[in-house]
C-alpha cells in the first residue's frame, strides 16, 4: 500500500507577488512556502504511514527549486519525492496541470489498495480544479474537502466539511481525497529527518518522461495549449482604515446614514 | 573557507525557526511571569530529536553536529531564552559528558533514558564557596564497598527539580586537590539524593534552578565518569563545549531584540517621521547587526571545531564572551528604543534584557572567559 501526496510550492503570499509580463506569477522572484492544504494533506498520509507503516510518494510539478520543497516533505517522514519538470510544462493552467500530474501518477502507479491525497486547493491560484480534474484523468473515485479520515482496510470513511454541515463518505481505494486545514496540524521536520532527506529517493519526470502518457494530449499543455490564460496577476490595493461608529442605536444609525449620503451611496 | 551552511543546517533553521514562531513565541512572556517549566514544548522537543541532538543514532539521538545544536538553541532563544537554556544544558552538559567520557555500558544506558526516554539531563558542579574556583567544591563521595556515599550541596543547577539524571563532580581525595575531584552520573531516583531551594532569578523564569543536595547519597561504583581523579579535567572540558551553547543562546537573545526594535522604530513615528528614519537609530542597529553576525560566526566556528574534533577552549570562550556581552548591549539599546514602553511588561525587551545578564555570569562569567582566552595566547 502506498500513499501518493500532491504538493505544490506556493508564494509566501505574506510577501509581495510579483508579476511577469505575460500576466504569470514570477515564481522565481519570490519567497515560497509549501502551499498550507497540501501539508495538510502530508499530515494525513504521514499519519496513517505512522498507523499501517506504508510508504509515502510526494510529488510534485514545478520548476527544478520546487526540489527543496520535496525534501522538506521527505525531512517530514516522506519516503520517496518525484519532481514533474520541464520546460514544455511551464505556464500551465489547472486544465493541463492535472493531464500532466495524472500522467506522473499513472507512471508511479496506482495499485488497487493505493490512496491519492491533495491538497483542497493552492493559495496562488485559489481553484481547486487540480485535485479533481487528477481524479477525473486517473478515472478514481474522489472525495474533496476532508476534515476527517479513518482508514479501516480498503474502506476509508471521510467527513466532508461543507458549509453548511458535515457529510460522511466511505469511499474504496483507489481513491483520491483533498483536504482542508481543518484536518489535522502538520508536523514538523525532524533533526533525524533532515539528516535522511537528502539520502531518499528524489527522481525528476520530464516531458520525455510522460509525452507518450495516453493521459497527456500534447497540444493542450504549457502556456500555449492552456485552455485558459491569465491576462493580468496584481497585488490589490490595500483598503483605508475603516470607521468605527459607537453610542446609542439611533444616533449611530444617524450617524451612518449622514456618511453614506455623503459619499452618495444612497 | 565556506561561510554558507550545510542543506542540513538551513533546514533545522528553518524547522526550529517555525518551532519557535508557532509554539514558544506565544508563551515566552508567560513562561517569564509564572516561571513555569515549558514541559509541553520540551516534550515537543524530544519528539523533534533536539533533546540530545548530538548523540549518535545507535544510543536512540540524532546523530547531529554541535553546529546543529547551536543553531537549535540560537532559534529558540530569539523568543524564549529559558526554553534555549534548558537545551543547552540538557546537550552540552549531560548528553555530551556522557557521550565523551561514558563507558559502553554507560553510554547504553544513559544516552537512550536522555532521547528516546524523555529525560532531562542537568550538571552539578557550582557549590555556595566554589563558583568561579570551582576546584574549592566541598562535595565528597567515599567510597564504600561497591558504592560510593556522596555528600554535599551543589547550587544554581539549571534543570534541578525538572532533571532525571545528573553529572556530579565531587572529591574522592580531598588531598589531591583538583586531581582528587572525580565525575559522578547520578540519577534523582538515588537514595539520598534531593532538590533542595528552588531559586528565584531575576531572569531565565523558565529555566528551573534549584539547589541539589546529597545526603549520604547511594551511587553505584559503575557510576564514575571517567577515571578516579579526572573529574576536574571533565568538567572544564564540558565547561568548553557548554560555552557554544550559551554563545548561541546569547546570540539568540541578541537576534531577538534587533529582530524586535527594527519592527518597532520601522512603526514607532515621532517629530513625524519614524524613529527608524533617524540617524542615531540606524547607527545603533548597525552597530548591533554587526555584533550580531560577528557572534554568529565566532559561534558557529567554535562549533565546527568542536565537530571536527580539534581543540577549542580559546574559541569557546571568545564565542561565550563576545555574544553575552553584545547580548546584554543589545538588549538594554533596544530596550531604550522603546522607550517607556520597553520598560513595561507589554513589550518583551525588559524579559530579553534580564535573561541576557546570565549569559555573562553562567558557564563561566565574562572574567573567566579572558582568563581561559589570555591563558591560550601565550603569554606565558
Amino acid at each position: 500500500m502506498k500513499i501518493i501526496v500532491s504538493i505544490k510550492q506556493v508564494p509566501d503570499t505574506s510577501g509581495k507577488v510579483a508579476v511577469n509580463p505575460d500576466g504569470t506569477l514570477n515564481r522565481a522572484s519570490m519567497q515560497t512556502i509549501t502551499n498550507p492544504d497540501d501539508m495538510n494533506a502530508l499530515e494525513a498520509a504521514l499519519k496513517i504511514k505512522d498507523e499501517t507503516g506504508c510508504k509515502v510518494i510526494v510529488i510534485t510539478m514545478g520548476p527544478p527549486p520546487a526540489a527543496s520543497m520535496l525534501r522538506e516533505a521527505l525531512a517530514m517522514g516522506a519516503d520517496e519525492a518525484v519532481l514533474v519538470s520541464g520546460r514544455e510544462f511551464g505556464g500551465s493552467d489547472t486544465y493541463a496541470t492535472s493531464q500532466i500530474l495524472a500522467a506522473a501518477v499513472q507512471k508511479i502507479g496506482v495499485d488497487p489498495d493505493d490512496i491519492v491525497i491533495c491538497g483542497r486547493q493552492a493559495i496562488d491560484g485559489d481553484t481547486a480544479q487540480v485535485g479533481p480534474q487528477m481524479a477525473e484523468k486517473l478515472r478514481l473515485p474522489q472525495v474533496t474537502y476532508a476534515a476527517q479520515i479513518h482508514k479501516d482496510g480498503n474502506e476509508i470513511t471521510v467527513q466532508r466539511m461543507l458549509e453548511d454541515g458535515y457529510m460522511t463518505v466511505k469511499v474504496k481505494t483507489p481513491c483520491l481525497l483533498t483536504c482542508i486545514k481543518e484536518l489535522n496540524k502538520p508536523r514538523y521536520m525532524s533533526i533525524g529527518g533532515i539528516y535522511s532527506a537528502y539520502e531518499k529517493p528524489l527522481v525528476t519526470f520530464d516531458y520525455e518522461a510522460l509525452k507518450d502518457s495516453p493521459l497527456i494530449d500534447p497540444s493542450t499543455i504549457g502556456l500555449k495549449g492552456s485552455p485558459t490564460n491569465i491576462f493580468k496577476s496584481f497585488t490589490p490595493p490595500q483598503k483605508g482604515e475603516g470607521i468605527m461608529l459607537e453610542g446609542n442605536g439611533k444616533e449611530t444609525c444617524e450617524k451612518l446614514a449622514s456618511i453614506l449620503v455623503e459619499k452618495h451611496i444612497i | 573557507m565556506d561561510f554558507h551552511l550545510s542543506r542540513e543546517h538551513e533546514l533545522i533553521r528553518k524547522m526550529m525557526a517555525d518551532f519557535t514562531e508557532n509554539e514558544v513565541k506565544p508563551i515566552a512572556a508567560e513562561t517569564d511571569k509564572t516561571g513555569a517549566y515549558p514541559r509541553e514544548n520540551i516534550e515537543k522537543l524530544f519528539d523533534l530529536g533536539v533533546m540530545g541532538i548530538c548523540v549518535p543514532k545507535e544510543y536512540g539521538g540524532a546523530g547531529a553536529d554541535p553546529l546543529a545544536s547551536a543553531i537549535c538553541i540560537e532559534e529558540l532563544s530569539k523568543q524564549c531564552a529559558s526554553t534555549g537554556d534548558i537545551v543547552a544544558t540538557h546537550n552540552g552538559l549531560c548528553c555530551d559528558p556522557i557521550l565523551t567520557h561514558g563507558t559502553e555500558e554507560q553510554k547504553k544506558k544513559y544516552l537512550p533514558m536522555l532521547t528516546t526516554g524523555r529525560k532531562v539531563g542537568a550538571f552539578c558542579l557550582t557549590e555556595p564557596n566554589a563558583g568561579s574556583d570551582a576546584s574549592k567544591g566541598q562535595t565528597e563521595a567515599k567510597l564504600v564497598g561497591d558504592h560510593y556515599v556522596m555528600n554535599g550541596s551543589k547550587i544554581f543547577i539549571t534543570n534541578g527539580y525538572v532533571a532525571d539524571v545528573f553529572v556530579v563532580f565531587a572529591m574522592t581525595d580531598k588531598s589531591k586537590g583538583t586531581r582528587g575531584i572525580s565525575a559522578f552520573i547520578v540519577e534523582s531516583s538515588f537514595p539520598g539524593f534531593s532538590v533542595g531551594k528552588h531559586e528565584e532569578k531575576m531572569g531565565l523564569h523558565g529555566s528551573p534552578t534549584a539547589e541539589i543536595v546529597f545526603t549520604d547519597c547511594i551511587v553505584p561504583k559503575e557510576n564514575m565518569l571517567g577515571k578516579e581523579g579526572k573529574g576536574f579535567g571533565i568538567a572544564m572540558q564540558t565547561l568548553d563545549g557548554g560555552r557554544i551553547g550559551i554563545a548561541a543562546q546569547a546570540l539568540g537573545i541578541a537576534e531577538g531584540a534587533l529582530n524586535e526594535a527594527k519592527e518597532y522604530t520601522k512603526g514607532r513615528v515621532q517629530f513625524g517621521r519614524p524613529i527608524a528614519a533617524f540617524q542615531n537609530t540606524q547607527f545603533t542597529l548597525a552597530d548591533m547587526e554587526l555584533g550580531c553576525q560577528a557572534g554568529k560566526l565566532l559561534t558557529y566556528r567554535a562549533a565546527v571545531m568542536k565537530g571536527n574534533g580539534e581543540r577549542y577552549t580559546k574559541e569557546a570562550a571568545e564565542a561565550k564572551l563576545f555574544c553575552s556581552e553584545h547580548a546584554m548591549k543589545t538588549t538594554t539599546k533596544a530596550l531604550q528604543m522603546f522607550g517607556g514602553y520597553g520598560y513595561t511588561k507589554d513589550y518583551p525587551m525588559e524579559r530579553m534584557m534580564r535573561d541576557a545578564k546570565i549569559t555573562e555570569i553562567y558557564e563561566g562569567t565574562s572574567e573567566v572567559q579572558r582568563i581561559v582566552i589570555s591563558a591560550n595566547m601565550g603569554l606565558r
